[in-house]
């Protein structure tokens, strides 16, 4: 990224959170959290203290930070060391993105930027202009690639309420500001567990270890009898519904399933994972301190906003998340793949000078898509 | 407010409740030189005994002679454990201590249908261990942190949550798997509370029991195959086993193979397994020979790497294993510091 163009960024950020600021608060217990920041091209400022809104606009408006961050651990002394923070509790985070997915909409918003040469390109073997075959990886997302993460974090929501008992009130889901969704939990019981205790309620998630012998099958006798009802709650439910559909009790299907023996059965339960658990990041899930992006600040990977999803049905990152503003930009462009805000689509661009509005400028140079012009 | 009478303390004698036993029996230490005492300390003694060698005392209920006798032995027990002050004795003690009260714990959830008979062994688990079980018809329910911050020490497939039952925040269990997830916790308390426990000096008559006790515990360190030098992987293994818990096939490969390559014979590793659930003793030498290489072809196997044993969920690794490969590096890296 060019020098004018960082610039360009920061004056646009300063000037989103100049007139954002009503919108962008310090989460609940502000003092015992960790904070962090990065400025544009360079390093990562952690294990900051706030204890306020006004010491985090201070921050905003004095340091113009690319990103802002904010741990969802609760510690006694945040800004020391971790070794020395004395870990108190942390809320439980699920973060579910787009890319992880692996839809195959994916190549058609995905491109790559030579790293030596800085050209771009749809594929990448070698590069047309220097020959080196090393690329960078942009992408964007598509209407696809929502909707298909929102079902993700429908199926995560219904496990939240329905097994694990968290309320609804205790949920808050947020559009990352890129590709996918955070799912912040603030659940008494949930915040004490270790790293070790979110790596298995994680797996619970995502359906993973599960074995024949919870379904009523098992090496040495199987018996069809226990072979889950679909009006049963929990992953045994789940099962019987995917497997037997709508036909209650069909003892034909069950039949045809316990027939194949024990290891037919395991594949198939490995093959109804890639269905019906939920494709979460267990990394994040187990990370108990880390620090998440805060709501309200920009993604510097899009400029767009980490903003609470009120109602995800109707929910469109594109226009709701886009909190830039739309005075007109000359940029030269170079993205071979086209996108959409705020229902306008842009793009293809071939190295061209493009006027576009300011939320589209950033967008393009946060993604390494464009260069600002003066 | 529950009664606990002394058939219930004669089950679970390590409760508060023993203490005010004890005050109302008029019970004094000074007292404990009179003949009278003497058959309640040999059997204090025996008690230590049979748990030293791995087994469970007089977990038969009926057998109770006398439920006096038994509080009491378990008081005595206790007295002449800390006299003697060898860790290793405590240690086989509470563990056997343990997997004695957790019998009862077992079948008083069992068979207590109503609830006046569960209330006992729902109170214990609940003062001593924090966990709140609500019965639901057959089922005992726990909330799911209490179940994670337990389940996860089990290796085994079955308990990971995804396969309970999991409803509203709870997993659902039967008594017996109640009672496995707080076993190893029972061991601790009983062991935590010995060692809290504050002993008198003890009646000349008790002497000669000490000393045998000492001359005992010094034997059991001298071929004690347990050493704070172990890898946590080892360390592990070892504590599941004494357990009588199930370890792997892989987790006892990997233990023999180590403790192979530190130089133990067949014979010094062998009694190491007798716990487990499944021990045959012919079966676990010929495996164990067959791994040394002394019998058959005559293979050696060697000890599986960091990474194989991460793969199978054996390495329970911490700062101090550095970054080594094998666990037979573990510890070589550090300078003693004399
Ligand atoms: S890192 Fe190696 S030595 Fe340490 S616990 Fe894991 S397997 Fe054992
Ligand atoms: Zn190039
Ligand atoms: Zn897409």
């Amino acid at each position: 990224m060019l020098d004018k163009s960082v610039r360009f960024l920061e004056e646009a950020f300063k000037e989103y959170y100049f007139n954002n600021l009503q919108i962008i608060h310090v989460p609940t217990r502000p003092s015992e959290r960790e904070f962090g920041y990065q400025k544009f091209n360079s390093g990562m400022t952690r294990h900051i203290s706030l204890k306020n809104d006004n010491e985090l606009h201070l921050l905003l408006m004095t340091q113009v930070p690319s990103d802002v961050y904010c741990s969802n651990a609760y510690y006694s002394f945040p800004n020391l060391p971790m070794q020395e923070k004395d870990w108190k509790e942390a809320d439980l985070i699920f973060d579910i993105d787009a890319k992880d997915l692996h839809l195959d909409c994916r190549k058609e918003h995905t491109c790559y930027k030579c790293t030596s040469c800085k050209e771009i390109t749809n594929d990448q073997t070698t590069c047309s202009e220097c020959g080196s075959s090393k690329f960078e990886t942009i992408s964007t997302v598509c209407e696809r690639c929502i909707t298909e993460s929102t079902k993700e974090v429908k199926k995560l929501l219904e496990i939240l309420t329905d097994d694990l008992g968290i309320k609804s009130q205790e949920i808050a889901v947020y559009f990352s500001g890129n590709e996918g969704f955070h799912i912040h939990v603030t659940s008494k019981g949930y915040q004490n567990l270790d790293s070790r205790e979110r790596a298995e309620l994680a797996d619970y998630i995502m359906f993973n270890g599960a074995i024949p012998e919870t379904f009523g099958m098992s090496k040495q006798k199987s018996s069809k009898a226990s072979f889950p009802h679909i009006d049963e709650k929990g992953w045994r439910g789940r099962i019987a519904k995917e497997i037997l559909g709508s036909k209650t009790r069909s003892s034909k299907i069950i039949q045809e399933l316990f027939s194949g023996g024990y290891s037919v059965f395991q594949l198939k339960l490995e093959d109804l994972k890639q269905r019906i658990g939920v494709r979460i990041d267990p990394k994040v899930t187990m990370d108990v301190h880390r620090i998440f992006r805060l709501e309200g600040s920009i993604n510097s990977k899009s400029g767009l906003s980490k903003i609470l999803c009120k109602d995800l049905d109707t929910f469109d990152p594109f226009s709701e998340a886009c909190l830039i503003d739309d005075k007109k930009v000359e940029v030269i462009a170079n993205s071979p793949i086209s996108f959409r805000l705020k229902d306008e689509k842009y793009g293809p661009y071939i190295n061209e000078k493009v006027s576009v509005p300011k939320y589209a400028a950033v967008y393009m140079i946060c993604k390494g898509l464009a260069e600002v012009l003066q | 407010m529950l009664q606990i009478g002394n058939r219930d303390l004669a089950k679970y004698p390590f409760l508060a409740e023993t203490g005010e036993y004890l005050r109302d029996k008029g019970f004094k230490i000074e007292q404990l030189d009179h003949p009278d005492w003497k058959p309640i300390m040999e059997k204090a003694y025996g008690r230590i005994i049979v748990a030293t060698t791995g087994q469970i005392y007089g977990s038969d209920l009926k057998k109770f002679e006398n439920l006096d006798t038994e509080i009491l032995s378990f008081v005595i027990a206790i007295i002449l454990l800390k006299s003697a002050g060898m860790n290793t004795l405590i240690k086989r003690f509470s563990l056997a201590e343990a997997r004695r009260a957790e019998k009862f714990l077992q079948q008083d959830l069992h068979y207590g249908k109503d609830d006046t008979k569960l209330a006992l062994p729902l109170k214990i688990i609940h003062d001593l261990f924090s966990v709140k079980v609500k019965i639901d018809g057959d089922n005992f329910v726990i909330s799911i942190p209490d179940y994670l911050r337990r389940a996860i020490h089990f290796h085994e497939k079955e308990w990971k949550l995804v396969n309970r039952k999991v409803e509203g925040g709870f997993v659902f269990l039967t008594s017996h798997e109640t009672v496995r997830l707080i076993r190893r916790e029972l061991d601790g308390y009983i062991n935590s509370k010995i060692q809290s426990l504050n002993t008198p000096s003890i009646p000349s008559s008790f002497k000669e029991r000490v000393t045998d006790l000492v001359i005992l515990a010094k034997k059991f360190s001298e071929s004690t195959t347990v050493s704070t030098d172990y890898p946590p992987c080892i360390k592990h293994a070892i504590e599941v086993l004494e357990r009588g818990e199930n370890l792997p096939h892989s987790g006892r490969f990997m233990l023999a193979t180590y403790l192979m390559a530190k130089g133990q014979t067949v014979d010094q590793i062998a009694p190491l397994f007798k716990n487990a659930p499944d021990y045959n003793e012919r079966i676990t030498r010929y495996q164990l020979e067959h791994i040394a290489g002394s019998s058959g072809k005559g293979t050696k196997y060697s000890c599986p790497s960091c990474d194989k044993l991460k793969s199978e969920n054996l390495c329970f690794e911490i700062p101090e294993c550095n970054g080594i490969i094998n666990p037979i590096q573990f510890g070589k890296k550090r300078t003693s510091n004399a």
